[in-house]
């Protein structure tokens, strides 16, 4: 086991290039601890599956390299690299059994099947897979079909890292659940280094010790979860983090004040304006409440409010801005005006997409 | 693996030198391929095309090759189209069987029908028609089609006609306007096959013909037999029933994959 | 399997095919039937024997024959052409402008009547002006179709090779294409030899348009007339006459109707019977690879 660095590294498709806008995955630096759990988060393009080609050994990156603790290996060959990877669909072999499924990896390693068997029963236990072990491999549903690609990772005792690439795509909702809890499990038991690329904010917050969020295939932060809840770095975090996303508005700035579409919002930290750039302030409906009109806030015209199930979502008008308040279950409103209250503690400024920070009062 | 590309050109080198050969011969005059053996021709001349589209009785051939090709293709999408959705999308008594009826035309060996065939043409006075060669390989160019397209059709999801029909469709538009360019290239496929097997196959065309529908395959048969034989000529005559497949071929080079992988030719 | 509605409806737009595959299928079979049951002495008046026609082709000595030679060469040019096609599609350019090039180039030999294809290589063989026959020629071979019956036998194999092979490269070539790059991957991953990914991939993934592509060369190869008549025409003596060369022979060279009639109806259920196993063998392939119904 080793921990991951990628140094410098940049990929294009079309080779070596010197048109930025050629780069599906633009130069990053980034180490992965050995052991660690690691979401790989962003939308379809964002460079992400391409940045685990490259882990992986089926891409070799333009320019950079990838270190495996100390050792350079962007141009070693998959099969010598020691990682394992689960693809989107099952890859599993029709004509084999289970038994020979998991069996395969070690078979090519030239292991004696001595060595072989117990391995492999001790882990289809730990699968679940017991039951159908000597049976073809593909007559199994899906679920099934994708713990035995995990298994055939798993069977290599010395596996740097394993892989996956949005495994949970095929599995029926009701088994997601299950199965992501024995990953879980399983990674707690072989400590192997996980890297997990979804673009399912849930499986990518509950997976992972830290989420790198890419777009346009940049990295645009690396946090924990509670991070990227909080703090978003970048408007598209906040954005595509949480349900629904961070309200970004277009305001102005003038000390500690933000002023929205002529409306005066006072912040808790003081901010030099710059003089150019786009500046937005961002604010989660978590961090929003709504209330009777005539209270102490900004008046707002309500325009729907969505029943969710464990809480209402209002849609509300500020001007000509529109925003998405969070409201408990049991809050009714009468009347289509209400009062908006900012909890200014966690009201963010971005200056063109990025967060600024102030200077505390 | 560095010279895996050697494998399909040695192959493909090794398909088109015949082909090559006939072309070579057919630029050649009839002195020079008797007398000289050269690998090119030494004294090009289109002398022996010449013959070929001046005198009737040549190109005669080839019209009636097209015109009884094109009507087995359009009779065979034009018949296939329903029957292969019915099949696709309904279960009715004797379905299996028939489909499967249908299917052993396809297996049927040609040798079998050829003097059946003769007899009832003739009966009904179709001998030496384009309709009745274009009628016998409907024998197995219908079978054809309706299996292609029965592929093509079960790949269709059902919402489709359903939601079209809850819109309001009636059967016949809901066909022609939604479902038939679904399939647009299911049909493509089809006919390309349908005009394939109709184009190549020459034991019925030849025993249902005698002059006037006589397809240019045949012409050829007659003047392999004669003695003193004009190769020349006889090559350029080959070269040219190629032609039409080529051009076929190149119009659909992109679908023939798909055609394949159904895996129902 | 999604149940399909039950509509009897369904009848009338099968009609139209029904009646024109019946017309050209049913009417000439029962003439054949009819002819393999009677005897004629000319001017159109036949009458009765029963079963002596297929008693005595059952023992004819000309028959098995034939039948052998047909099993022969059926025999060999699966083994050839169902392994050359797999070598050749495993080596196909997956992507870029080979593509189309390969496709169109294997697809040609397809698309040849068949007589032609007959011709080209009865040129192609010919001692004097073919470059095949002259070439061998110069390298001191003896080779000549015409009568030597193993030159002609290898002519009219090369031949066929050289004209059906494409079918089974171009199935298996789609076959190929369907796996997702995954399996390579994954077969990467595992540290799988290239032994390994045909053996456990490709092979097992190939296997139904293989399993079509076997079935298609055997029951055409069974059927072969035009192109080996053309070049041989049967012979030398009656080397290359496979069985549907002898019943062109039989009912249109000597018009013996009944023994012809009798012989179309034996090798009518021969075909029969290869249909009946393949259309079984294709449904069952279609309901194991897919498991849950949808294809």
């Amino acid at each position: 086991m080793a921990s991951i660095t990628l140094k410098d590294v940049a990929h294009s498709y079309r080779g070596e290039s010197q048109n930025p806008a050629d780069f599906a995955l633009k130069k990053l630096n980034l180490t992965w601890r050995d052991g660690g759990a690691y979401a790989l988060l962003g939308p379809s393009g964002c460079g992400k599956t391409t940045l685990l080609n490259i882990i992986s050994g089926l891409l070799i990156p333009t320019r950079g390299q990838v270190l495996f603790k100390d050792q350079d290996v962007t141009r070693l060959p998959t099969e010598q690299r020691n990682i394992a990877q689960i693809f989107q669909f099952p890859v599993i072999y029709d004509t084999m059994t289970v038994f020979e499924n998991l069996a395969f990896p070690l078979k090519n390693r030239g292991r004696t099947s001595k060595e072989i068997e117990p391995r492999v029963i001790e882990l289809a236990k730990m699968l679940g897979l017991e039951k159908d072990l000597y049976g073809k491999a593909q007559h199994l549903t899906a679920d099934a079909k994708q713990k035995i690609s995990l298994g055939r990772g798993l069977i290599r005792k010395s596996v740097n890292a394993i892989l996956f690439d949005e495994p949970l795509t095929v599995i029926d909702p009701q088994l997601k659940w299950q199965l992501r809890s024995q990953l879980k499990f399983l990674h707690k038991k072989f400590k192997f280094t996980m890297i997990y690329v979804t673009h399912d904010q849930t499986e990518a917050l509950t997976f992972a010790d830290e989420v790198i969020v890419m777009y346009g295939g940049a990295i645009v932060q690396i946090g924990t979860p509670e991070a990227l809840f909080e703090r978003p770095e970048h408007t598209f975090v906040g954005y595509f983090i949480g349900s629904p996303g961070m309200n970004i508005l277009p305001c102005a700035l003038k000390g500690n004040k933000a002023m929205i579409d002529g409306i005066e919002i006072s912040l808790n930290q003081s901010y030099t304006p710059p003089s150019t750039g786009k500046i937005e302030l961002g604010i989660r409906p978590e961090h929003l409440r709504l209330e009777e009109p005539g209270r102490d806030g900004l008046p707002v015209k309500v325009l729907k409010i969505d029943d969710i199930g464990r809480h209402k979502i209002a849609r509300v008008a500020l001007n000509t801005c529109q925003l998405n308040v969070i409201m408990p279950e049991m809050t009714t409103l009468t009347g289509d005006m209400g009062t908006l209250v900012i909890d200014t503690d966690h009201a963010n400024i971005y200056l063109d997409e990025h967060l600024v920070t102030g200077e505390t009062l | 693996m560095r010279l895996k590309w050697l494998v399909p050109v040695i192959y493909i080198f090794f398909l088109l030198l015949p082909i090559y050969w006939l072309v070579n011969m057919s630029l050649k005059t009839n002195e020079e391929i008797l007398s000289v053996f050269s690998l090119w021709p030494q004294n090009l001349t289109f002398d022996n095309y010449r013959v070929i589209f001046t005198d009737k009785s040549w190109y005669s051939g080839y019209i009636n090759s097209m015109i009884y090709v094109s009507i087995n293709v359009v009779i065979s999408v034009t018949f296939a189209l329903p029957a292969a959705y019915a099949f696709s999308r309904y279960s009715f008594v004797g379905d299996k069987h028939l489909f499967f009826w249908l299917l052993t035309n396809r297996m049927a060996p040609p040798a079998v029908f050829a003097l059946p065939f003769f007899q009832l043409y003739s009966s009904i006075g179709l001998f030496d028609s384009h309709i009745a060669v274009a009628l016998a390989h409907c024998l197995f160019n219908l079978p054809l089609a309706v299996w292609i397209l029965e592929g093509f059709m079960s790949g269709i999801p059902k919402e489709i006609d359903e939601t079209a029909f809850v819109d309001g469709y009636s059967w016949p538009r809901f066909f022609v306007k939604i479902f038939i360019p679904n399939i647009a290239s299911g049909i493509g496929v089809t006919a390309f096959f349908c005009f394939m097997f109709s184009w190549v196959e020459l034991l019925l065309a030849r025993t249902l013909t005698s002059v006037n529908a006589k397809p240019i395959s045949a012409i050829m048969t007659r003047t392999v037999s004669a003695s003193g034989l004009d190769w020349g000529v006889l090559a350029a005559a080959g070269a040219l029933t190629i032609l039409p497949g080529a051009l076929v071929i190149w119009f659909v080079r992109n679908h023939i994959a798909k055609g394949f992988a159904l895996g129902r030719v | 399997m999604i149940a399909k509605q039950v509509n009897q409806k369904a009848w009338f737009m099968v009609l139209p095919v029904f009646l024109i595959v019946a017309f050209s299928a049913v009417i000439p079979l029962m003439t054949v039937v009819n002819y393999s049951v009677q005897d004629t002495f000319g001017n159109n008046v036949f009458f009765w024997v029963g079963f002596d026609w297929f008693r005595d082709l059952i023992h004819s000595e000309r028959f098995h024959q034939a039948f052998l030679r047909q099993l022969l060469f059926s025999g060999i040019i699966l083994a050839i052409e169902v392994p050359l096609g797999i070598a050749i599609a495993l080596t196909m350019p997956k992507k870029g402008w080979g593509v189309p090039l390969c496709l169109v180039n294997m697809a040609l030999p397809l698309l040849i009547p068949w007589n032609v294809v007959g011709t080209i290589w009865q040129i192609f063989g010919r001692v004097d002006i073919g470059l095949l026959g002259h070439t061998l020629a110069a390298l001191g071979i003896d080779y000549n179709y015409t009568q030597d019956p193993i030159a002609a036998w290898l002519t009219v194999i090369v031949m066929d090779i050289w004209h059906w092979t494409s079918l089974v490269v171009l199935l298996c070539y789609a076959g190929l294409c369907s796996i997702p790059d995954a399996y390579y991957q994954a077969a990467r991953i595992d540290g799988a030899s290239r032994w390994a990914i045909f053996r456990y991939i490709q092979l097992p993934k190939m296997h139904r348009v293989l399993l079509i592509a076997i079935l298609l060369r055997f029951m055409d190869s069974f059927m072969i007339y035009t192109e080996p008549f053309v070049v041989t025409g049967g012979g030398p003596g009656n080397s290359t006459t496979f069985l549907s060369i002898d019943l062109v022979k039989l009912a249109i060279g000597q018009f013996d109707l009944g023994n012809a009639a009798a012989m179309s109806l034996v090798y009518f259920l021969i075909i029969l019977l290869c249909s009946w196993i393949f259309y079984t063998v294709m449904s069952n392939v279609g309901e194991e690879s897919s498991p849950k119904g949808g294809a």
